[in-house]
């Protein structure tokens, strides 16, 4: 199962803050995390990252992780000199109104999948 | 930390050397992105661009945050990609401790930024094919991640 960006957007209300000529790339899986050194340890590349940090890292980290774009929850939405960052590295951002809890369940519903698979027993 | 089948010295090629600013929270993780960058525009096949990606990442977070600057090597070597990353910060104290996921002395600066979660250097060892770290305390701390292809 799989869903655009943009229809992503749609699902989470989303504003599209950067980056709309690649509302089109299609994402399986979803990481919601405020923890950049856990996305770079557990992450599917081709996913997509929920955040509610908005500094430049959580641009740089979705970047270096290979990940298709990142969602800002409760309404956030980071400095122009991070929506720059996106933009030169290619990274559509979005900002919803809603909760993680909230964006998190609203996409799994619709078929997108987390990365529990990636985590290794303990 | 593993020594074996390392690609011969002579056949590494020095890329580009970058220096990272230590404690330059604002600019942390560009030299990374600059590597990913060089690498893609060569061709360079996606699942190792990503280790190679994530592992220079984990390493410059490191050094901007611990240890005050230093720099990263890139060298190219046929079927592998060497990073060697060097500082001259305080060295680390008790290198099996760091090496385990989960321990940390992060400051709470650093995990504001969501970072310093005891993650980085067991995440370089399962990206790299071979990591090898020497650490003196008060002297400083040079990794040797090398990636194949």
């Amino acid at each position: 199962m799989s869903l655009t960006l943009e229809q992503i957007a749609q699902h989470l209300e989303a504003e599209v803050l950067t980056c709309p000529e690649h509302l089109q790339r299609q994402v399986s899986h979803a990481q919601g995390s405020d923890l950049m050194s856990d996305v770079l340890a557990f992450s599917n590349p081709d996913s997509l990252l929920l955040s509610g940090l908005v500094n430049a890292q959580v641009v740089r980290t979705a970047e270096v992780a290979g990940m298709l774009g990142i969602v800002f929850v409760r309404g956030k939405k980071p400095a122009e000199a991070v929506m720059l960052l996106a933009i030169e590295c290619e990274l559509p951002l979005f900002s919803t109104r809603l909760g993680m809890f909230d964006a998190c369940g609203t996409l799994f519903q619709q078929g997108i999948r987390g990365m529990s698979d990636l985590v290794r027993p303990r | 930390m593993n020594h074996d089948s390392n690609p011969g010295e002579a056949a590494l090629e020095l890329l580009q050397s970058f220096s990272i600013k230590g404690d330059d929270f604002a600019s942390a993780g560009s030299v990374s992105l600059a590597i990913k960058r060089m690498l893609k525009e060569v061709g360079f096949p996606d699942e190792a661009l990503r280790r190679v990606a994530i592992s220079a990442f984990e390493a410059e977070m490191n050094v901007v945050m611990y240890a005050g600057g230093g720099e990263i090597r890139l060298y190219l070597a046929p079927g592998t990609v060497r990073l060697k990353v060097e500082d001259q910060g305080p060295g680390i104290d008790d290198l099996e401790l760091a090496m385990q996921e989960g321990w940390s002395t992060a400051t709470r600066q650093m995990r504001e930024m969501g970072f310093g979660a005891g993650m980085g250097l067991p995440n370089i060892q399962k990206n790299a094919d071979r990591l090898e770290v020497e650490t003196v305390p008060g002297t400083g701390t040079t990794l040797t991640i090398d990636i194949d292809i």
